[in-house]
Parts: C-alpha cells; structure tokens; sequence
C-alpha cells in the first residue's frame, strides 16, 4: 500500500467507479489463456465438485462430481481435468526457438483462476494427483500424475513475483485499479468488478454491494455458498446416492446437479473473460515480453524434464533447495519492483512522493568528461544535473537509473537545494559503448526531461550451497533422498 | 499487564553480594570450556546488549590460535569485520607476534585506515593470496564463495543477525563453531513474504541460531550475565521487556554511571530542559508531545528529537562512569527511528549537527553515551508487525551507556490497547517470545514515570 | 458496583435470555477489542445474529452441512473404540504414558446434572486427578467456568482434557487439515487463540494457574484423509492476549457510564422468538455505543454490515492500511477536500494535507503523462524497449 494508492482509493469512493494505478498492463496476457474456475465441496481438505474450464468464452467444458466424497469420482474428474489441461500444456512445446546452447517455446502456456483461493486449490491438487501411479493397486487413469505435476508446476510458479504462469484474477486486477472498498472486499472477483466495470446508472459501490450477495452472484470458488448447499446441492447429491446406478433416476440427479453446478459457476466464468478484456485494452508495460520469457523458459525446462519422465515434486524442499528458491524469489522480487516503475510513471509516482525517484530537466551536460578508474585507466564518466521539484531523499552516492535509459547508471554526485526545487548532479556510467567520446544520444541531452529512480535491482548473488548430499550438520545433515514411494501413490483421498 | 513475573529474576537473586566480573569470567570460562573441548560441533552464547561479545570472540580467537589450528571467523558486515580485525590484531601483536590475520574481502576493497597499516594483517580477494593465516576471517556473503577447504575451528558473529541459508552456505567449511549474538536484535528478514517452508526445521528464513538448535537441540547454549554498556537503570527494564526468561545484570551499581548537565536556560526549552533533567536524574525521559495523528514525518516529533539533542550539545552534558567524567560530544549521541523517511526528517531538522541518525537496523551493535529514540509507534493510529517488532524497540532502547530520551505523541498505550498479539499461527515453528506487543507495553509502562508532556 | 453493572447489563440485553458465551465468543473478543459496541453488545449477551437480522443488515456465517458432517464424523471416528485413537495420538505426544488411558466422558455420565452440581463435579473430579498424579486420563466435556466482565460463565463444553503427570492439557479438535505438516495460519490462529480460552477456564476452574500448561493439543485431519494427526502448539502469546482483553472487561463500568441511562437493545421478543421491537428503535440505540469498524469486521462480527454501511464515507472503511497512508484523516472528504486544496486544512492536518497535496499532483501528472505517450507508443515501441539489465547474472 502506498499513499498514491491509498489516495486512488479515496477517489475512487467519491467518483463511484474504480480508479487507475497503472497506465500499463503489468502482467502478461496470453493469447488463448486458460480460464479455470473449479469449486470444492464445503469441509473437505480438497474435494474437487466441480470445473469450468477452457480456453474459449464461448465454449467452456463444464466437470462434475456428483458424489465429491467418492475416491473414484474424484479421480474420475482428475482423469478428465488432465485430458484438458495436459494436452493444452503439450501444445506449446512444439514451436520452439534457439536459446543460447538450447531452444525455448516460442510462447507457453497460461492458467487463469478467479482468485488466491483458487491457486490454493490449484497447488493441493497438484499435491493429491502427482504421487499416483498408472499401474498397481491403485492404479489411476495416465493423465492424472502428469496432471498433478503441471498443477504443481502451476502453482509454484504463482510464487514467483512477477510470474504470469498462474494468475489469479483478482490479484491481476487489483494491480491497476484502485476500488472505494477494502483490498479484502476486492478479493470477491464480483464486487471488484463491479467497481471496474460498475452497470450503467449504478454506482460502483451499489454494484459490489449487489454483487457481494450469494443468490445475485454466486461466489467465485473455489468455496460454494454455504445455502447452495444446504438447500440444492445436498439434496441433489442425496438422491444420486440412493438412486440405483443408470437408472433413471439416477440420470435425472445427475442432470440436476449439472444444472445447478452449471449455474453457479456461469456467471463467474463470464465474469473471468469481461475481467480479462478489460486487462487487455491496457498496452503491455516495456518489462512484460522479458518476464514471460523467463515463465517460457521455465516451462521449456520443465515440459523437458515432466517428458523425460521426471519424478514428482517432493512434499516439501529440502534445506538446500529451499535457500536455492528463497534467493530466485528475493532476486525475481527485485527485480520486478524496479521493472514495474520504470514501466509506468504512475508506479514511479509513488517513489517519486517518498524522494526515492526524482523527475526533472536536465540543465547541464559535461559529455565528454573522462576520469582515471581504480586501475588508473581513462574512463568515460559524463556529468549530467538535473532540476526537479520533486522532493529528493536520495543521498549523495546512491545510484540511480532513467525510466528512458534503463542501461546507464547514474551516481548521485551532489544535491543542492535552489530556490525552486532541488539541482542533483549526477555520475554517469554504462550504456555508452567504448569510444572515447559518447555516441550521440547516448548521453542525456540538454533540456531533456528525464526521470531517474533509485528504486533498481538490487545485486543479489547466486548462493554457492553445498550439494543436496552434503547437506551439513546444522541443517540436519543429507536428507533421505526423495524416492516416490507406493504409500505415496495409495495416499487416501476422501 | 497480566504478564507471569514471577519466575523472571530467580536467575539474579544469586549470591548476596553480585561480582559482575567474576560472574562474566565465570561464564566466560566455560564457554571457552566447552568450545575447545571439542565436544560440541556447536556452543551457542546469547549475549544481551554490550555484554562484551567482540572481547569474547577475541578471547575465544586467541585461544584458537594459540594452539596454532587454523581459524575462520564469519562476520555479518564489512564493518563488523573490520573492527573485529582491528581489535583481534591488537590483540594478537601483544600475545602472539606470529600469528597473522587474513582478512579476505570482495574484489575492489579498500581497506580502511585502521586495519590497511596493521603489520599483522594481510587483505585480499583470494584466499590464496592470504597465504596460511593463522586466522582468517570474512564476511559470511564472502566466505560462501570458499570451496574446497575446511578449517578445524570457525566463529560465527552476529548469529542471530545471520539467515540460515547463509549459514547452509558455509557451514561445510567448519568442523566446529562458535555461535554468538544477541537474541533480543532485530531478526534477519526476506523482501519474500511466504509460508513455504514454515515448521521445517531448516526454514531459510528464520536466523541461523534458530535453524541451528532446531536441528541440533543438544547443543549447548550460554548466555554472557553482564552488560557492561547499560547502565543501571537500564539492567530491569530492558531484562524484563527483551530477556524475560534470562535476564541479565548491569556491570556499573546505581549511581555508577551519571549525565551531568549544565544550568537549564528556562523558556521556550522548558519542556525539553524537563526531560533531560529526568534523564539525568534515573537514566530515562519520555517527552510526549500532544496526542495527534500523524504523517511518518511528523515534523513535530523530528523537532523535539532534533532539539533534544541539540540542547544536550547545549548544556554541556557530561558523562559520568565511576570517578571518570567526559564532555558528551555530538559524536557520542545517536539518535533512532523506525524508518528511513523518519531519520532524513531528523536530519534536516538537526541542520549540521554531527549527531549519528539512523534506523534501527543500523544502529544495532553501536553504543553511544545518550540516545534519543522517536518512539516506532509514535503519531500512528494503527500498528503493524513491522511496528510492533520487539527487536526494533530492543536496539533503540539499549545503545546508551548513560540515558535515552523517548519521543512520542501521546495515545501509544491506546493504540497497544487495541493491538493485542493474536494472527495467524504456524505448526511446528516454535514461537519467538517475548512478543513485540508485550514488550511494548512493559517498556511504555516503564517511561510514563520517566514522563514530560509538552504543553 | 459489580451489581450495578450487571443491572445495568442486564437492562441492556432486555427480556431476552443471554447468548452463551463459548470459546469462540471468548476468543471473539480479541477480534476488535477497541470497539465499545462489540464489547458491550457481547457482554450484554445479547444475540447479535438475530440483532443484524432484525434491523436489515443479516451477517453472513451460514455453515454448509457438507462441513458440519465432516467435523462429526470426525469428532466420532477419534472417540471409537473406547477412544482409541484419541489414546493412540496422546501416547504419540506423551510416548511414556500408560497404555491405559482412563477416559470419562462427563456428558455422558449424567445430563440431567444442574449446571452448578455438574461444574462442581467435574472440577472435583480433575482436581482429585491431577493431586493424584498418577495414571492418565481423558475428560470428555468438562464443564468449565470462567470470570468474563466480572460474572463467572460456564463455557460450552467443547473440549477434551488430558491429565498427565499432575498436568491438565487442552486437546483441541479441528477438521482443517494438516497437509505435509502445514495447516492455515488463520484457522491454527482460531483454534489456538480458543484454546487460550479454554486454558484461562481450567486454571481459575482449578484455582491453580499452574496446573494446565501453555500449550494445546491439536488434533486435526493428515493430509487428504480422515486420519487424525496431533500436534503441540505453544500459546502464550495467545493466552496473554485474551487474559489481557478479560482484564479490560473487568472495567466496563467505564464504558457503560458513558451511555445514556435508558438505552437498552432489547429485542422484545415474542413467544416464537421473534424481535417485534421497531428495528429504527434498535438502530438509534446501536449508534450510541461507539464503533470501530475495520473490513476485518467482516470475517468476525455479525454486526459488519451495519457498521460498514455506518462507516461509509470514512477512511476506515477502506482498511486500515488505507487510513495510516492517508496520514489518518477520518473522513474522505477531507482527504480529498485537501489533496485537492478545496478545503484548508486545520493546523494539526498541515502535513498530512501538504503530502495529499503532493499525491494528488503527482496522480494527475503521471495519468496526464501516460495518456499522452499512449498516443505515442501506438506509432512504435519506445525508444529504449531493449530489456533492462537483469539484476544478476
Ligand atoms: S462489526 Fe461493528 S460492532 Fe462488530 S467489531 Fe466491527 S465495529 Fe465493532
């Protein structure tokens, strides 16, 4: 939360719709995503009820289970979740383009859910589907593992900051707009819209309110409405149970249910695609393309190693492979902060508010400025000041970079205050190739308006740890080497 | 407060009459024991605030290398080493002309002056340009890039200040290890906000201290039982809020340690002149300025911590430690904040006064005469984890080694009063005690006696 | 005094008998404890379920009965078999416990027990266990009690306790799972923070705070299945906050004395339970009582919506974090008033007024800007679209 956000949010209470934090779209939008908004039954750890899932608005395929207490239907449903999603994942490995010594996907696949709630769900049964096994006593249809380890994959993905693999709907939206209700009340895809994309002559805070009502809208799942429930589902799921099997009344229990699961998960799924049109007419912020490359090579790496018939993720990451994620994430955190306000001055707002960036002209130039380095070398090094009337708190010796020039560093030399603003003088490096004199343009220009932000990647190392087997004492020594086991694949699932 | 004292001071009742040196020689002793027993892969010491960690690490090093076994010394900071190398070569030229320290640094280095000259120092990049040291010591950032050697001894610095995934990088390296820091400073901490890895006994979030006796819960853990930076009147309080289950003594008496002032002016400094002579008096002052919400920046608050300062410069403040008296200079106050917006305020507020402002990260481990602390919750209607943290208001309030001066709006009991410690609960992650909110209320109930309201 | 505030709590409450306190009441109490209104409406005993209904804003807690069966299905499967997985999973925790656990399930033995007799049985019956100190035993349903506001209540009960080795442990039941030894923060919060509830109960039950422990025993659903797993959670931190939120209950009498003398929420139930009393009656009375409403209201108190619907207009209302950015301003028209310099702010909202100033600035110019180089950007990719230097190698 920041005071530009905070700020936005109060506009948005008086204008009655929602207002803009981003003038770029800062996640990546896959061309044909899919859009998946599953339910759970109410109490159980995770019990698939039902899926909308797809690729195209028009045509949604709808998953059920009429019974969600049942191992067989919930494998049953896995089975046909997997016929969806692993031949969706598969088809992005073909097309593919050279990556140094080795090829990435030209483009690669994209999950979206309704919510954080629905990654949870995402990430469990990725968790209960990857362990099974094809063949034994408890042998399940061949998609499922395969389905459990994309799911896992999914998941683990929506980790990373800045990641597009897996979104959640709800989170992607609030990134750009600003409601006149709480960040928790905007977790209700519903209410959030309503404040985006209020009806007309209503208000944004009349819709949410209409909206945040179960019977109008029902929720977003992955949780049902605790009255749906109660009052259509089970009795729906009662007379499955003692209808005999193809029967008809069996049939008819099982039409029903499609029926009433059907109509609580259609106007999420409408709701997902309106959601997602409306992130589109955002333009892509310049860091977009680069951040799902890296989703792309992740998935190249991984649809490589799911194919050479890799082993399922384990339970948990061990010592060492858990310091190896915790710096991928601090270091995709980073990077991702500073890439999102170079993209967008609305971003950079809120730095320039806390001194952290300043915006200015520059009004002198020493281009050609040369100074010995530490081996006494020549080196290139222009001075560039700028006024701005921002408030500065950045202190001489931090280093900065230009939204504009992103490749040049600039050290912060001196900041002196003038009567209208604050004159800060800057140390140029980098982004200027080898010549002696910089090539024309590479060096900021006279007059030129420029905006310089100390908020940058941060240099975090890669860590050296110690191989897996040579976990040390103090993190209790080498682990036992993760072997899916059969007791793995029997796990009880009901 | 409803919180359990009973069991707090059992550890300080003690023998009648309390010998603060030969108690931290004591314990002292048998840390050093127990390390070159080599019994232990790991001794732990927690060391409560200016309890005389550097002298042990120096004492413990010096023991080490005595027996001429190479020693690896990790360190959290470039600074850190470096005072540890200026106070260990010291040292090492008296007792052991010998024996050479091999500092190994980041490429591109320079040396400060204390440590550049020093004839038993060598400083570079390369470890095998350090030739054999008898002692060679690093960053932990620097040591996780050494490959292919162990060393027979190591001490870790700072311990708690260490995540335990630079501990995991590392730790191949020893045979056995020193652990010392204080456990009641600010934990290490992620820019990553995940519940991944929480109850997993090597969570790499959690310091490396706590990771360590998770997975080795035979180890033994010391503590050092004197500070010898607080002052008397600092020893109940700070135990009581930050060490409720060890505890700790001052190593000055009362009366031992004194601030001096000169004649108070009266007039629009009449509240400030209050507050010193309060702190003089018993070693604290909480100057509270009318209840009122506020930006970070409050101006207001930045002025009076400003001004505080300032008329301490003014008075001519005099630090007293038994028979020994020292003008109080700008460089022996600090003053603390929670944010970084909060020191720059402070700053502009002091003009060119050369008083040290910072945040709490960086002011921990310093020690200065007088502190003045703008209080984290000051001004502020709501509190956050990051306000409540009892580490932070651990380092504001116990840098001092004669008084510290608290700034706050009024209103921070109502604010706690609302913010009681309950969220969300992780299994198997075993629960850092004393809580922030507990420890802020015990401390608030200790300054309002300390108390001077403006206007 | 205590009479006078119970008088006064009563007339408060009306006609109606008093809501039950639990331990999820108790723990409630945490939820928002600088709200006056929830404190009085709670301790009142006042049902405020029906209350929310009754003047049009209707709290939405409805349970699913798929949940409710799943608990007790639970709940019956640990107590099989002569408890025999509840015995399994204590000797798990306490490997050096006898074999034989001896259980008592006190709701069985005698329903019919007046409250006091059955609470002056079981407190006797755990007192003599734990002075006896020998064995181990399980109670099932022991009736608790505990001081709230200066009355002693009788907590629902819900709850097992373990006497082992002279101590009295609270096992707490819960149907979320626990999946490769991790379980929601949230709900592991709920449980441990009712456990502080049920701990406080047991020790002013056995007038010893030292004979239950600050720890609970979890016992919840492994993985995706129905077999129960155990866990210890340490609970100080949530003992102290509920003991210290008990404390503050004690010195209601302040809160009451604020209000005005007849004020009372009295339902006026009918003979089928039904509020008859005019619902704008109950509404001016509700506004009375101070309230602090957050959106995390929502998740905890059946009065949320009215006091959402009451908070519009205030920062508040937007969530906390909102508020504290916005320098605390109450209303958002003040903020926006001042961001935008139509209204001069007093003295005290100089700063907070000059930052909003500086932020409404910057809103407009940022947005300004982007919708101008929008323009530019459909003509081309900007100058510099090469990717940004990574942050490492
Ligand atoms: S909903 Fe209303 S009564 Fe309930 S805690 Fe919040 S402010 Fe108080």
């Amino acid at each position: 939360m920041s005071v530009i956000t905070a700020y936005a949010r109060a506009r948005a209470v008086a204008a009655g719709v929602a207002q803009p934090i981003a003038t770029v779209r800062h996640v990546h939008l896959a061309e044909r995503p899919l859009v998946f908004v599953p339910l759970t039954l109410a109490g159980e750890a995770n019990a698939p009820l039902a899926a909308m899932i797809g690729t195209d608005a028009e045509k949604p395929t709808l998953l059920t289970v009429p019974q969600p207490r049942n191992r067989d239907l919930r494998f049953a449903f896995a089975a046909r979740l997997a016929d969806i999603v692993v031949p969706y994942v598969d088809s992005f490995s073909h097309e593919v383009e050279p990556l140094r010594d080795t090829v990435c996907a030209v483009d690669a696949p994209q999950l979206i859910v309704p919510n954080p709630m629905g990654i949870e769900f995402t990430r469990l049964l990725g968790r209960s589907t990857r362990f099974r096994r094809t063949d034994g006593p408890y042998a399940v249809a061949p998609g499922v593992p395969l389905l459990g380890r994309w799911l896992t994959y999914f998941a683990e993905r929506a980790e990373h900051p800045g990641s597009c693999a897996l979104l959640a709907l709800t989170d992607a939206l609030s990134l750009h707009w600003a409601t006149g209700q709480s960040a928790l009340e905007d977790t209700n895809l519903a209410a959030l819209m309503a404040w985006i994309d209020p009806p007309a002559e209503s208000s944004g805070a009349q819709a949410a309110r209409e909206a945040e009502n179960p019977k109008v809208w029902p929720p977003a799942g992955p949780a049902t409405d605790p009255e749906f429930d109660n009052q259509v589902l089970a009795p729906l799921i009662r007379a499955y149970d003692t209808s005999a099997p193809d029967s008809p009344a069996r049939q008819r229990a099982l039409d029903e249910l499609e029926q009433a699961l059907a109509s609580q998960l259609e106007p999420t799924w409408h709701l997902m695609w309106r959601g997602i049109a409306h992130l589109r007419s955002l333009p892509p912020g310049v860091s977009v393309a680069g951040r799902w490359a890296a989703d792309r090579r992740a998935f190249t790496d991984f649809h490589r190693y799911v194919s050479e018939g890799g082993a399922p993720q384990p339970r948990r990451d061990g010592a060492v492979a858990a310091a190896y994620r915790l710096n991928l994430l601090e270091r995709a955190r980073t990077t991702y902060e500073a890439e999102r306000a170079f993209d967008d001055p609305l971003v950079m707002a809120t730095h320039r508010l806390t001194g952290e960036a300043f915006q200015g002209t520059v009004v002198s130039v020493d281009r050609e400025r040369r100074v010995p380095n530490e081996k006494g070398n020549l080196v290139t090094r222009p001075l560039v000041t700028v006024h701005t009337k921002d408030p500065v708190r950045l202190p001489a010796g931090a280093k900065v970079a230009a939204a504009t020039r992103r490749s040049q560093t600039g050290l912060i030399v001196s900041v002196e205050t003038v009567p209208d603003g604050t004159l800060v003088t800057l140390e140029l490096s980098g982004g200027m190739g080898r010549a002696k004199v910089p090539p024309p343009g590479s060096v900021p220009a006279l007059d030129e308006q420029l905006c310089y932000s100390g908020v940058l990647p941060e240099n975090i190392p890669s860590p050296a740890l110690p191989p897996v087997e040579e976990t040390p004492w103090t993190h209790g020594g080498p682990p036992q080497p993760y072997e899916p086991s059969d007791e793995d694949a029997a796990e009880v699932w009901e | 407060m409803t919180v359990d004292t009973a069991s707090r001071h059992s550890t300080m009742s003690g023998p009648a009459r309390f010998d603060p040196a030969a108690e931290a020689e004591r314990a002292t002793q048998a840390i050093l024991a127990d390390f070159t027993s080599a019994h232990y892969r790991g001794v732990v010491v927690d060391s409560p605030p200016g309890a005389g960690k550097s002298t042990l690490v120096v004492r413990a090093a010096a023991e080490i290398a005595a027996t001429g076994e190479p020693l690896m010394i990790v360190a959290q900071t470039n600074e850190q080493v470096d005072d540890l190398v200026d106070r260990l070569a010291r040292r090492l030229a008296q007792n052991m002309p010998s024996a050479r320290i091999g500092r190994l640094s980041r490429a591109g280095y320079t040396a400060p002056d204390r440590i550049a000259n020093l004839p038993n120092v060598t400083v570079d990049s390369d470890l095998t340009a350090l030739g054999e040291p008898t002692i060679t010591i690093a960053t932990a950032a620097k040591w996780a890039h050494v490959k292919d050697r162990t060393w027979r001894w190591a001490i870790v610095d700072e311990a708690y200040q260490m995540r335990s995934d630079s501990l995991l990088a590392i730790a191949s390296r020893f045979e056995r290890a020193l652990f010392v820091g204080d456990p009641g400073q600010l934990d290490p901490f992620s820019t990553v906000d995940s519940d991944r890895w929480r109850g997993l006994t090597w969570d790499p979030m959690q310091s490396a201290v706590a990771v360590l006796l998770r997975n080795n819960p035979d180890l033994p853990v010391h503590r050092l039982p004197v500070s010898w930076r607080l002052p008397h009147t600092a020893e109940r309080i700070i135990a009581d809020a930050f060490y409720p289950h060890t505890g700790f003594r001052s190593g000055t008496g009362p009366g031992e340690r004194g601030l001096r002032l000169g004649t108070a002016s009266g007039g629009s400094t009449a509240p400030i002149d209050a507050v010193l002579n309060e702190a003089a008096a018993s070693g604290w002052g909480l100057l509270e300025l009318p209840a009122r919400y506020t930006v970070r920046t409050d101006s207001e608050a930045a002025a009076a911590v400003a001004a505080v300062a300032r008329r301490l410069i003014e008075r001519r403040a005099v630090a007293r430690s038994a028979d020994q008296e020292q003008p109080i200079t700008p460089q022996r106050i600090a003053i603390g904040a929670a944010h970084r917006d909060q020191v720059a305020a402070i700053r502009t507020a002091l003009g060119n006064l050369p008083v040290a402002v910072d945040t709490a990260n960086r002011l921990q481990g310093r020690e200065y005469d007088v502190t003045v602390v703008l209080h984290p919750l000051s001004g502020r209607r709501d509190a956050s984890a990051f306000h409540l943290e009892s580490g932070r208001l651990c380092v504001l309030a116990s840098r001092h080694r004669q008084a510290c001066v608290v700034v706050a709006r009024a209103g921070i009991r109502e604010v706690l009063d609302t913010h009681p410690p309950t969220g969300p609960v992780h299994l198997s992650e075993p629960v850092k005690f004393p809580d922030g909110w507990v420890a802020n209320q015990t401390v608030m109930a200790h300054l309002e006696a300390h108390r001077v309201r403006v206007r | 005094m205590q009479n006078d505030t119970d008088a006064r709590l009563r007339r408060i409450r009306g006609s109606a008998r008093p809501t039950r306190h639990n331990a999820r009441t108790i723990a409630a109490l945490t939820g928002n404890p600088g709200c006056s209104r929830r404190t009085i409406v709670d301790t009142a005993g006042v049902d405020k379920e029906k209350l929310a209904r009754h003047i049009g804003f209707p709290s939405r807690f409805g349970q699913s009965e798929f949940a409710i069966t799943r608990t007790n299905a639970f709940q019956t499967l640990l107590r099989a078999d002569d408890y025999a997985e509840l015995t399994r999973l204590l000797r798990e925790v306490f490997p050096e416990a006898p074999e034989q656990i001896q259980y008592l399930d006190l709701e069985a033995t005698d329903n019919t027990d007046a409250q006091d007799q059955r609470y002056a049985r079981d407190q006797a019956l755990i007192s003599q266990a734990i002075a006896g100190n020998t064995g181990a035993t399980l109670f099932d349903h022991p009736l608790l009690s505990l001081n709230v506001a200066g009355q002693n209540v009788y907590l629902e009960p819900e709850l097992l306790v373990f006497q082992y080795g002279g101590s009295a442990y609270v096992v707490q039941v819960r149907s979320f799972a626990v999946i490769d030894g991790q379980a929601n923060g949230e709900n592991v919060g709920q449980a441990a923070l009712q456990a502080a509830g049920y701990v406080l109960a047991l020790r002013q039950t056995l007038g010893n705070p030292d004979a239950a422990p600050p720890e609970v025993l979890l016992i919840c659903p492994k993985d995706f299945s129905n077999v129960p797993t155990i866990t210890r959670l340490d609970i100080r931190w949530q003992l102290i906050a509920v003991e210290y939120q008990l404390d503050r209950l004690t010195h209601i009498d302040t809160l009451l004395d604020a209000l005005p003398p007849h004020l009372n929420l009295d339902l006026g139930l009918d003979a089928s339970g039904n509020p008859t009393r005019p619902a704008t009656e109950l509404i001016d009375a509700l506004r009375h009582l101070p309230a602090r409403y957050f959106p995390e209201c929502l998740s905890n108190c059946d009065l949320a919506f009215f006091c959402r619907h009451e908070a519009t207009g205030h920062t508040a209302a937007l969530g906390r974090s909102v508020r504290e950015e916005l320098g605390g301003i109450e209303t958002i028209a003040e903020v926006l008033g001042f961001a935008e310099g139509t209204v001069a702010p007093p003295e005290e909202w100089d700063e907070a007024a000059a930052l909003l100033r500086g932020a409404a600035w910057l809103y407009a110019e940022s947005v300004a800007a982007a919708a101008y180089s929008g323009e530019s950007a459909a003509l081309g990719p900007s100058r510099d679209s090469r990717e940004p230097e990574r942050g490492v190698s």
